[in-house]
């Protein structure tokens, strides 16, 4: 046989555009949370604090009660029991049960027979409420210690992370050029177009199911038992289909334990439907962020060291706070790196609606501010951009600075696909005047280590089931929320197994019928639950190939697996098809079925915090940005992206465009347009579609997405992930193209047309004030331009 | 209040208040819940059916207002098989979670009905009032323009 080419590539599946299992989504037959109704299901209703911080006093449910249609209304009394993603920073009740944290906050919950009757009826539950004093932004949080939103009500610290890696105040008095930087990250929302909603129904044999629009239902699952005080045994999570989440799903929330709770009570089914308002106040969204940012370089353009203060705005609870002060600064040595760093975060508790994470949680803030400091650098030096990030790559099978271990890594290439899709070496500097080019990059962990509650178990699983039809169903504890790890799953089996993607079943997210996974989130899905998966279909593939081998009478290792059939390797012309191997293996062996698990290799720093950051595998990006800028207005034009990505190896193609290309989008909107602002009232200014703004169809820029592939030594099939990590260098590079287009930098998010225009306006000014000066002789000192010998630090 | 209107093809009668909102009959009593809600404000779009042939989100309409009129759902466009938009946006990748996507072959099919070889422009103002979250639009552009293509040879057929 001279084939030398790869099994999986003999296959013919991966890498093939296939999308099947996608048809019920484009013809209205996928069933959604919403889409579920129950006989005799109740609706539920939570009443919400009007006050950013105050004090419970007393809640009157007469008027409520009385109204005809209201069944039941409970209270913080009724659950009084602390929950939290993090096991250690426990500290939201599903109710408010002393205290009210925010506008929004959760104090009430009624069930009614219709929707209108749920609503009228919230407003009907008499909340008396002692106003306290509140910190609405960041500075007050900091200046105001009293309002005690802290853990002891000292002060108003969510968490501090502090940590330095060789001596950062020496090598920074060594460089020869250090830009210091305050950048400021706006937060902003997830916005996926399904609400949150979720449905309880306890049946007659006491099993209380919760069907939710979660992307994590093995934590819901266990908060419900922890928080219901009922045994996880008598509970069930259904994850239907999720319409959209990008990290707002991604730990309980209110309405999953009062659907429940109401359900123990009433007997019914009930279910809950947050409006779009409410979406907005449940929030999670990108933490705000104040970062005062160093960076120094030699003259060569080798990067020194880099010095990063870190002000996070946590919002009135911890979410994964904790998780998030660490990201703030442990993925930043990557793909560049300096010789020191230094990263100390503090996270404040605010009377604001929570943060917590969204794709890319935590790093897409610092990213911003380091790419924009990089840029600073090449200009300061004379050094093109991508030359300069060349420069100070990582390269592969290495371990960083703060002991990340990285091992494929294809940045090289993504700068490479990017500087030659964009014509970047022609176009760079030499665009007219308004229109300009930027580059950044990123690096994004591709699964994590961290299990979020200790244990030594899988923290991925999956069982296949195989049918002597010649149907192969996984059944996998993953959440498929749209990014389409269901199908990565599938052409992984049915790869391995010589199967057509239409005889793989996948069924997903119900733990009562599949393994336990931990979830959706640090995009883990195709890296971990990938190899899993990989793993229980190499026992398949072993059984059937010893049943093919024992029916022809040749020697096992002859017998190859190739797309419907399992041959002989020196004579292909002898062969048995797939199906009829999976009936002779059945005989063979008894009923097939395989179980598979996933843990990462031990990773990490050796020191507090180590953990967070330590992936299995890193994918990296690469962006150009082209923009254009209207002088008159001060509106930026996001026209293209060229977005790069090392996503290891493409099982989908589709699929990994689709998310490369969703991924910069979504960063090109919290560059331009989106602002989750809360007043100094606590009010969200525009909770709803028309005054938070997300792009339209004509809003954005021709997305033009290229795949690199670096194919990952421990990644099924080489693969990688693609759906967080392409989103980090949107900001920062649009950001550098706006100042090649009209060398002014916008430092602070969003690029607004007002914020831009008084950007220009400064910059006019003082070109201005600069040639009266000069042409006073020329002896006044010059603003305005980069001084020749920089300082050295501050 | 008795109602009639004209329902993917088929005559049904409803017997509601005329101002329930028309996306409320269909996910309930019409028993049609391919029909989304995003925001129940008219903003996202996800609502949009086919008013005797114009798109119109149905948040916005009450029952009342369809007495005698013809609806189109999502439900109306891939039955009994996946049609050639549908499947477009299979191929394509102009699905990721799908909750938009019914909203927005309403949209594309209303489009493609009056302009059957749409620019690039045409298209991105067809679904300007259909938000994604997923996609970043441009595979759903890219499914619309290739479904106009694979229309315009199979001689306009649906």
């Amino acid at each position: 046989m001279t084939d030398t080419r790869k099994p999986s590539e003999l296959r013919g599946l991966v890498g093939s555009r296939t999308r099947t299992l996608l048809a019920p989504r484009v013809t209205g037959q996928v069933r959604y949370t919403d889409d579920i109704h129950l006989p005799r299901m109740l609706w539920g209703r939570i009443v919400r604090s009007p006050h950013p911080h105050a004090r419970i006093v007393r809640i009157d449910a007469t008027r409520a009660l009385a109204k005809p249609g209201v069944i039941a209304v409970i209270t913080g009394k009724d659950m009084p029991e602390r929950f939290g993603i993090i096991p250690w920073t426990p500290d939201e009740y599903p109710l408010a049960l002393e205290r009210a944290r925010f506008i929004g906050d959760a104090v009430a919950a009624v069930a009614a027979t219709d929707e209108r009757i749920a609503h009228e009826a919230a407003e009907l539950v008499d909340v008396e409420y002692e106003v306290l004093p509140a910190a609405t932004d960041l500075q007050t949080a900091i200046d105001k210690p009293e309002v005690g939103l802290g853990k002891g009500g000292k002060d108003n610290v969510s968490k501090e992370v502090d940590l330095a890696f060789g001596d950062v105040d020496a090598a920074l008095a060594e460089s020869d050029v250090v830009i210091t930087g305050d950048y400021y990250y706006e937060g902003s929302a997830h916005v996926p177009i399904e609400t949150h909603c979720a449905i309880a129904n306890l049946d007659k044999n006491g099993l209380l199911t919760v069907w939710s629009t979660t992307q994590v239902p093995h934590y819901l699952h266990r908060e419900l038992s922890r928080v219901l005080r009922v045994s996880p045994t008598r509970i069930r999570v259904i994850q239907p289909p999720v319409g959209g989440a990008f990290g707002g799903k991604s730990e309980p929330f209110s309405l999953e334990f009062c659907a429940a709770k109401l359900a123990m009570i009433t007997g019914r089914p009930v279910k809950f439907l947050y409006t779009r308002e409410e979406e907005f106040y449940a929030h999670r969204g990108r933490h705000p962020m104040q970062i005062h940012m160093k960076v120094g370089a030699k003259r060569d353009g080798k990067l020194t060291s880099v010095d990063a203060r870190t002000f996070i705005d946590g919002g009135a609870y911890s979410s994964f706070g904790l998780v998030t002060t660490y990201y703030s600064g442990q993925l930043l040595t990557l793909p560049a790196f300096a010789d020191t760093y230094r990263f100390r975060s503090t996270r404040l508790f605010t009377n604001k609606p929570p943060c917590g994470p969204k794709r890319g949680h935590g790093s897409v803030q610092p990213r911003f501010a380091f790419e924009v400091s990089l840029d600073k650098i090449s200009r300061a030096l004379g050094i093109d951009p991508i030359e300069l990030r060349r420069k100070n790559l990582v390269p592969p099978n290495t371990t960083t600075l703060n002991g990340l271990r990285v091992t494929s890594n294809g940045i090289e290439q993504c700068l490479d696909a990017v500087e030659k899709a964009s014509g970047w070496k022609e176009r760079f500097g030499k665009l007219p005047k308004g229109r300009g080019l930027g580059v950044a990059t990123s690096a994004y962990i591709s699964g994590t280590n961290y299990a979020i509650y200790p244990n030594a178990m899988p923290q991925s699983a999956v069982q296949l089931k195989v049918d002597r039809s010649g149907v192969v169903t996984v059944f996998s504890g993953q959440s498929e929320i749209g990014q389409g790890c269901d199908l990565m799953l599938a052409v992984l089996v049915a790869d391995e197994l010589g199967l057509d993607l239409g005889s793989v079943r996948v069924v997903s997210g119900d733990t009562d019928l599949t393994p336990v996974d931990l979830g959706a989130y640090s995009s883990r899905g195709t890296f971990m639950n990938g190899n899993a998966c990989l793993m229980a279909a190499r026992e398949i593939k072993s059984k059937l190939v010893a049943a093919v081998a024992e029916k022809l009478d040749v020697d096992p290792r002859s017998v190859l697996v190739t797309r419907g059939a399992l041959v002989v390797v020196h004579d292909p012309s002898r062969g048995v098809p797939v199906t009829e191997a999976i009936q002779l293996a059945e005989a063979k062996f008894g009923t097939l079925g395989a179980v598979g698990h996933y843990n990462t290799p031990k990773l990490g720093g050796d020191y507090r915090g180590g953990t967070i950051g330590a992936s299995p595998a890193y994918s990296f990006t690469a962006h150009v940005a082209e923009v254009s800028v209207d002088a008159r207005s001060g509106i930026v034009r996001v026209e293209k992206i060229w977005v790069a990505h090392d996503c290891g190896k493409a099982l989908c193609p589709v699929i990994v465009e689709g998310q490369m290309e969703g991924s910069a989008y979504m960063g090109a909107a919290e560059a331009l347009l989106e602002e989750h602002v809360i007043g100094p009232d606590g009010l969200h200014k525009g909770p709803n579609l028309l005054d938070y703004r997300i792009p339209t169809s004509l809003d954005v820029p021709d997305l033009h997405a290229l795949i690199v592939e670096s194919e990952d030594q421990e990644g099924p099939l080489g693969a990688k992930e693609s759906g967080e990590g392409p989103l980090h260098p949107s900001i920062p590079a649009i950001a550098n193209a706006i100042f090649d287009a009209a060398s002014v930098r916008i430092d602070r998010l969003p690029f607004s047309p007002a914020r831009v225009l008084a950007a220009l306006r400064k910059k006019q000014a003082d070109e201005q004030a600069a040639a009266v000066e000069s042409s006073l002789g020329g002896f006044a000192p010059r603003r305005g331009a980069a001084p020749p010998n920089p300082p050295a630090a501050e | 209040m008795k109602i009639t209107l004209t329902l993917n093809g088929l005559s049904r009668e409803v017997d509601l208040p005329p101002l329930v909102r028309l996306l409320d009959a269909l996910r309930g009593p019409l028993g049609l819940p391919g029909t989304k809600e995003g925001c129940g404000e008219g903003e996202c779009g996800s609502c949009t059916v086919l008013l005797d042939g114009e798109p119109v989100n149905a948040c916005l309409v009450s029952i009342g207002q369809c007495e005698g009129r013809a609806v189109t759902t999502v439900e109306g466009l891939s039955a009994p098989h996946l049609g050639p938009l549908a499947r477009c946006f299979v191929d394509h990748g102009g699905a990721q979670c799908g909750i938009c996507t019914p909203g927005m072959l309403i949209s594309a099919e209303a489009l493609l009905a009056r302009r059957p070889d749409p620019s690039d422009e045409e298209i991105r103002e067809a679904i300007a009032g259909n938000l994604c979250r997923c996609t970043g639009y441009q595979r759903i552009v890219d499914s619309i323009r290739e479904a106009a293509r694979e229309r315009r040879e199979a001689g306009g057929a649906a």
